[in-house]
């Protein structure tokens, strides 16, 4: 290991408050190569934080060695960031500083020579396409571009070893490719290595060397190819004519041997526990014409079956028992050419779609696209500027309290009582919906045991794991029966197991006849919904179910194209549309 | 220093003061706060009793009653209403129309001569005690002097054993403005100093960029001292400002050195940057910081100074509290520069007990400040 850039010896660390100590880090042992690229992943509170920050000498292990670049990360912190270039999760930018100034501030306090500045800063400039806006404050950039300064200011002295923490999240396709693209220069050119954390499994796949991290301990360390190996001959495609995906997916992964069942397209992908090809009459007994072919694994496929494997006796198939009435096929939501203008800003621009009843129905697009904005004027929590909407025949900005009644909502932030338990949360938004006595008594037990909280039940919120926290969030926005859901961003910054409990639940709601608006940053859940709308700056850019979405995308060189490739498309062509114009 | 330093805090310094200039409510913390405290307290609120609403209850009008009401008339201390019964004057009282009641009775003018019993009586609101006090005393000194005049026209010696010869030292005029500006000087020290400070600072936290700084090479005193540079010099400026207000605007002499003035203000600010330091290392989000800052610095500044309530008519356990309050010395030393001059042991104790504080509090923000994130 005389090559290694960073040595980890069996690090422990131990997060202590007054009642109690969290176990972040168990006898995490590794090295990384010089000039590798190497992604740290796992669920949410894995610990890839907190490893991180122990590299940048923010945190002291309870026990064990660290050595980034031969020196020694406990005592002397000052030398390794010296060295070292960190992004944290919410990098530092300072809003009200421009962009040049801001890379000025860190090329100071990097230490980076001014006579090599210029040189320094043009090639900066022009890798992250961020010339044209020297003068702009950061707080006015797009969220991709934001992210791409950060890297900028990250990079500005060329460190030896580079740290990232998730540093695509909720970035549009479009940068987070040219993201990818920046950090791979750096390493061919410099000879940087890198470490980054990520949630997306498709840029783990891009790296040399993987980094498996769950609760706490080192699952695996290997080169992602791998990973994959460990369930070739394991991943399958099933379709069964006559019968819909999503019941499809619902059949397949109560079956015998599934491991995942995934939907992806008009198909569902397969991981089964034996490197043997299942027959239709185990998996789908009672269907006629099933097909299964065997596919090639993907990272993604190793991850859930490595993760499930040891999330054993977690059945997350669940009933829902929901009231709705109604006719299906009714448009319960119209929305016509909808705007919405803070200032001289306009967030939301001539947005028009409808939702039919029982619908699985996302907007899809990148931070700042417009989604959150247009799910608030729908819910009635903001006026709009011009245009009609209507939800369930109301505008909710007027109707009764007997209108929002028949609607749940679930924010995008953690909007629970952190310091009131599980069960008074969920005492309080029934009550607040107006249940009480035994019905309200009856959805209480209903929303712990279908959403498994009953052990978490007198836990206060605050204290809850990430994934619980959210499926409280949802627990609650069901507690009065809403015949109509929003989801706003249910799944950013959850982790793939968690994000697939969701969608099991959440296609359960639809087939119960509940209409369902999510917002997702996620381009590859779109698969799960009936109909979406692809948004960007604000506009829609394209409208359909996600195979006409990906039927666009189709060409000779990619004839099978992924929602990203779609998305990525969709942008491009309005960008020349918009050339074009100008 | 090595350059890479220099560099460091310069660039840290010049970020700050970027981010001063556009922040609005930095700038008029600084600016604008300072003009409207001054002319609230400058203009607006005054400790002086004048113009007090004062009735004369006149039994029977002759020469005397006409000359004493004439006395008090004259004085800019008093708005004077007549009455002829002392029951409507009272009524008056009732009414809040009037605050105190002079009342000459009938036989006023053959006992005033006599000079062995009292020939009037006096009323006077007592629910504001200290305004009472100052009335009493404003009408004592008009009725004395009027007496003494209306002796000497009628050729007699004044039946007096003592007569009183006031003289009032540094505020002659007894302006409270006078002692209110160079105190309000501290105050706004106090907010530029600490809930600026304190706030910005949370700020960091809150937006995560201190995350990104601390893993820079920048040391803990560049930190620190990047920080202090630009908010130290926008305090400065503040005091400057308001140091030039007091003197154009408010016509507050400046008795002592200009140069002891600036070199005591540099010693409470700094004392005041510790704290606001302090109190966002411990508080990490703005609200919290905001608070604790107000709580502990402004109000204290505001009420246990000396600047508007005296410190020796506070009960002796309040008193000892005020020694905590940094505020407490700064403002000494502020009355007594603008006010008597350079009195050295006034001056020094006080930038003593500064410099104790400023000790204690730079020793904790040392200590307490880590390059780490528990």
């Amino acid at each position: 290991m005389a090559d290694a850039v960073l040595t980890f010896s069996d690090i422990t660390k131990t997060f202590r408050n007054r009642r109690q100590s969290v176990p972040a880090l168990e006898g995490i042992s590794f090295a990384i190569q010089r000039g590798h690229v190497v992604g740290l992943i796992g669920p949410d509170g894995a610990g890839k934080t907190t490893l991180m920050r122990l590299i940048a000498g923010l945190l002291l292990p309870d026990t064990g060695a660290i050595r980034v670049l031969g020196i020694d990360a406990l005592t002397e912190p000052l030398a390794v960031q010296s060295s070292i270039g960190y992004m944290p999760q919410r990098f530092g930018l300072y809003e009200d500083l421009s962009v040049q100034e801001n890379l000025d501030l860190y090329a100071d306090l990097q230490g980076l020579a001014i006579s090599e500045r210029s040189a320094r800063y043009a090639e900066l400039m022009h890798m992250t396409g961020l010339s044209p806006f020297k003068e702009r404050l950061a707080g006015r950039l797009s969220g991709g571009m934001k992210q791409k300064l950060g890297l900028a200011c990250t990079l500005v002295r060329s460190p030896q070893l580079l740290l990232l923490d998730e540093p695509t999240v909720g970035v549009d396709p479009v940068s987070r490719r040219e993201l990818w693209e920046i950090i791979y220069q750096q390493v061919q050119s410099a000879g940087m290595s890198v470490l980054i954390s990520t949630a997306y499994l498709d840029e783990a796949e891009r790296c040399d060397e993987v980094l498996l991290l769950h609760q706490g301990k080192l699952l695996e360390q290997g080169a992602p190819a791998n990973f994959s190996h460990s369930v070739a001959g394991r991943t399958f495609q099933v379709t069964a004519q006559g019968q819909g995906h999503r019941g499809l997916q619902k059949q397949l992964s109560r079956a015998p041997g599934v491991l995942d069942a995934l939907i992806e397209g008009e198909a569902v992908r397969l991981v089964m526990d034996k490197p043997e090809p299942p027959t239709a009459a185990v998996l789908l007994p009672e269907l006629p014409n099933v097909y299964i072919t065997a596919v090639p694994p993907r990272f993604e496929d190793a991850f859930v079956a490595r993760l499930k494997t040891r999330r054993t006796g977690e059945d997350t198939a669940l009933s829902m028992t929901l009231n709705v009435a109604g006719d299906a096929r009714d448009e319960v939501i119209r929305v016509n050419k909808l705007q919405r203008r803070f200032g001289d800003f306009i967030a939301v621009n001539n947005v028009s779609f409808t939702v039919r009843r029982g619908e699985i129905f996302g907007l899809l697009g990148a931070n700042g696209a417009g989604k959150s904005t247009t799910f608030r004027m729908l819910c009635g929590l903001l006026p709009v500027s011009s245009g009609e909407l209507a939800v369930a025949g109301y505008d909710l900005r007027r109707a009764a309290a007997a209108a929002r009644g028949r609607i749940g909502y679930m924010a995008q932030k953690f909007s629970l009582y952190g310091n009131l338990s599980v069960l008074q949360n969920l005492r309080f938004f029934s009550s607040a919906y107006g249940l009480q006595g035994k019905q309200q008594n009856d959805r209480l037990n209903w929303a712990l045991s279908t959403f498994e909280l009953h052990d978490f039940r007198d836990i206060n919120a605050g204290d809850l794991p990430l994934g619980f926290k959210q499926r409280l969030s949802f627990a609650t926005a069901l507690m009065h029966e809403p015949e109509i859901l929003f989801l706003d961003e249910p799944t950013s910054g959850v982790d793939p197991l968690a994000r697939r409990e969701f969608w099991a639940r959440t296609n359960d709601l639809s087939e119960a006849g509940v209409t369902v608006l999510v917002t997702t940053h996620f381009m590859e859940e779109a698969n799960y919904c009936d109909r979406l709308v692809i948004m960007a700056e604000g506009e829609v850019l394209a409208a359909g179910t996600p195979l006409a979405m990906k039927n666009r995308a189709r060409t000779e060189e990619n004839p099978d194209p992924t929602m990203e490739d779609a998305f990525i498309q969709l942008i491009e062509q309005a960008q020349q549309k918009a050339e074009v114009a100008a | 220093m090595t350059s890479p330093a220099r560099i460091r805090l310069w660039g840290m310094v010049r970020k700050e003061s970027l981010q001063i200039l556009r922040d609005p409510s930095s700038i008029s913390i600084a600016f604008v706060l300072p003009v409207v405290l001054l002319f609230l307290f400058g203009y607006g609120v005054s400790l002086d009793a004048r113009h007090i609403p004062l009735g004369i209850v006149i039994e029977q009008p002759d020469t005397a009653t006409q000359s004493l009401a004439g006395a008090f008339e004259r004085s800019e201390f008093f708005i004077l209403s007549k009455f002829n019964a002392i029951q409507p004057a009272q009524r008056a009282m009732d009414e809040h129309k009037i605050d105190a009641i002079i009342w000459l009775k009938n036989d006023f003018s053959t006992r005033i001569l006599a000079g062995n019993e009292s020939p009037m009586g006096v009323l006077i609101n007592g629910v504001d005690s200290n305004q009472a006090n100052i009335t009493r005393g404003y009408i004592q000194g008009t009725w004395l002097a009027w007496l003494n005049l209306y002796a000497a026209s009628h050729g007699q010696a004044l039946p007096l054993p003592v007569i009183l010869q006031q003289r009032v030292w540094f505020n002659p005029a007894l302006s409270s403005r006078l002692f209110l500006v160079p105190g309000l000087i501290a105050i706004i020290m106090t907010l530029i100093g600490s809930l600026l400070t304190a706030m910005v600072v949370a700020r960091e936290w809150e937006r995560g960029t201190m995350e990104a700084l601390m893993v820079t090479p920048l040391h803990k005193a560049e930190i620190l001292a990047g920080k202090l540079i630009p908010y130290f010099v926008l305090g400065m400026g503040g005091m400057l400002f308001s140091v030039a207000l007091a003197v154009w605007q408010f016509d507050v002499p400046l008795r002592g050195s200009f140069w002891l003035l600036l070199l005591s203000s540099a010693l409470f600010m700094l004392v005041a940057l510790a704290i606001g330091l302090l109190i966002s290392i411990v508080a990490k989000n703005q609200f919290v910081a905001g608070q604790v800052a107000i709580i502990v610095t402004f109000l204290p500044a505001f009420i246990l100074s000396g600047f508007l309530f005296d410190i020796h008519s506070m009960p002796g356990w309040v008193q000892a509290i005020t020694h905590i309050v940094p505020a407490r010395y700064f403002v000494a030393i502020l009355k007594t520069l603008f006010l008597a001059g350079d009195v050295w042991p006034v001056v020094l104790t006080n930038m003593g007990a500064l410099l104790i504080m400023l000790l204690l509090f730079t020793t904790l923000v040392w200590r307490k400040f880590h390059k780490r994130l528990e």
